[in-house]
């Protein structure tokens, strides 16, 4: 299975401010585009050919996962993205997040903590766990919380190419610029699938 | 006695055009600095304080992970200024390419492994070329800021030449072309102060 470069949903200045659409040039025109390709030039004559993107990012080891995850997780990221987004969840999923971490502030806190302090390149994410409840996590590098049986609902990109033409060494200032975009409908729909 | 964040030895956009003054600048004094500043947080009031930074590294295992990440990063960014200057390029000489020769077969050969340990480091790290303890060259790569003098180092031995393979590095300039990177480089490496360091 030949895998393909989703469009995005929007204009690639369209999250401007907040990711130029210089930044996005190259991170969805050039690293996202070329994880694909990598990943199906690795995938060719292996057990992993036919394989679903999730399989690939539950089960491959080395270049296969590391490719096969950053496009994963590129995907995840790049399309939970919307121009004028809403500032909070709603329903389910802002009632969830009260129960789990006392309150939509303290979540954005931790979430933001948890991008600010990840070490090298990697990713956060917000997941669900086996019990129901939500949690962050934080992976390093192409790491995906599928491998550890959870559900993954809302991610960042926290490697240096993710910020680094629109904040350089603020990473922080990233952060913040994060939570104006974020299309909490499709992060609600993820929720409650 | 904290540790200070040391001086280039040229000015920031002395290594243009390979290497161009935006990316020096925020490189040492935003990056550099902060791993600096977080080495001496992470070592106030404990018994590492007045130790030299090698032998913090030495013994790596048996600190935090902020003395790990922030001391690794405060003596590679400290190499990496070093090894390279605006009347670098070419070849060492003497004995490090006699012995280059011998380890690697040729001076081209030993170019092609290191530029790729660097281009195939997945995330962010550093290409080395290390100097073991029975004094063969071996090319090497580590995550982050993690380097051979550390006792948690896959291959372990003295670095001779690094090169920074974060993002920060060359994103400013080279965006996702990070061979292009990889092959300003060689205009620039100081081999004289690595002669230096391979015969120390
Ligand atoms: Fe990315
Ligand atoms: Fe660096």
């Amino acid at each position: 299975m030949e895998h393909k470069l989703p469009a995005l949903p929007y204009e690639l200045g369209a999250l401007e401010p907040y990711i130029s659409k210089k930044t996005l040039e190259f991170h969805y025109g050039k690293h996202h585009q070329a994880y694909i390709t990598n990943l199906n030039n690795l995938i060719k004559g292996t057990a992993f050919e036919d394989a679903s993107l999730e399989d690939i990012v539950k089960h491959s080891e080395g270049g296969i996962f590391n490719n096969g995850a950053q496009v994963y997780n590129h995907t995840f990221y790049f399309e939970a993205f919307k121009p004028n987004a809403s500032a909070e969840p709603n329903g389910k999923l802002k009632a969830a997040i009260e129960a789990s971490f006392g309150s939509f502030d303290n979540f954005k806190a931790e979430f933001s903590k948890a991008g600010a302090t990840l070490f090298g390149s990697g990713w956060v994410w917000l997941v669900v766990d086996t019990a129901g409840k939500l949690a962050i996590l934080k992976t390093k590098n192409a790491g995906n919380p599928l491998r550890d049986g959870f559900i993954p609902i809302l991610t960042m990109d926290v490697w240096e190419h993710a910020y680094y033409l629109d904040t350089q060494n603020a990473r922080p200032k990233y952060i913040e610029n994060f939570w104006n975009i974020i299309n909490w409908e499709l992060v609600e729909k993820r929720f409650e699938e | 006695m904290a540790f200070e964040l040391p001086k280039l030895a040229y000015a920031y956009d002395a290594l243009e055009p390979h290497i161009d003054a935006r990316t020096m600048e925020i490189h040492h004094s935003k990056h550099h600095a902060g791993y600096t500043n977080n080495l001496n947080a992470a070592i106030a009031g404990t018994d590492l304080e007045g130790k030299s930074i090698e032998e913090i590294l030495a013994n790596i295992s048996q600190h935090s992970v902020a003395v790990r990440n922030n001391g690794g990063g405060f003596y590679n960014h400290d190499l990496f200024w070093k090894v390279m200057s605006p009347n670098g390029g070419g070849k060492p000489s003497g004995d490090l390419l006699t012995a280059i020769e011998k380890d690697f077969g040729s001076f081209d050969a030993f170019k092609e492994e290191f530029s790729k340990a660097a281009a195939t480091r997945f995330g962010s790290g550093w290409a080395w070329l290390v100097k073991q303890a029975d004094g063969k060259l071996v090319v090497t790569s580590t995550a982050n800021q993690d380097n051979p003098l550390m006792d948690i180092a896959d291959v372990k031995g003295t670095p001779i030449l690094g090169l920074d393979v974060w993002e920060h590095a060359y994103y400013l300039k080279f965006q996702n072309r990070r061979p292009d990177y990889i092959s300003v480089f060689w205009e620039v490496i100081n081999w004289e102060e690595v002669v230096k360091r391979f015969q120390d």
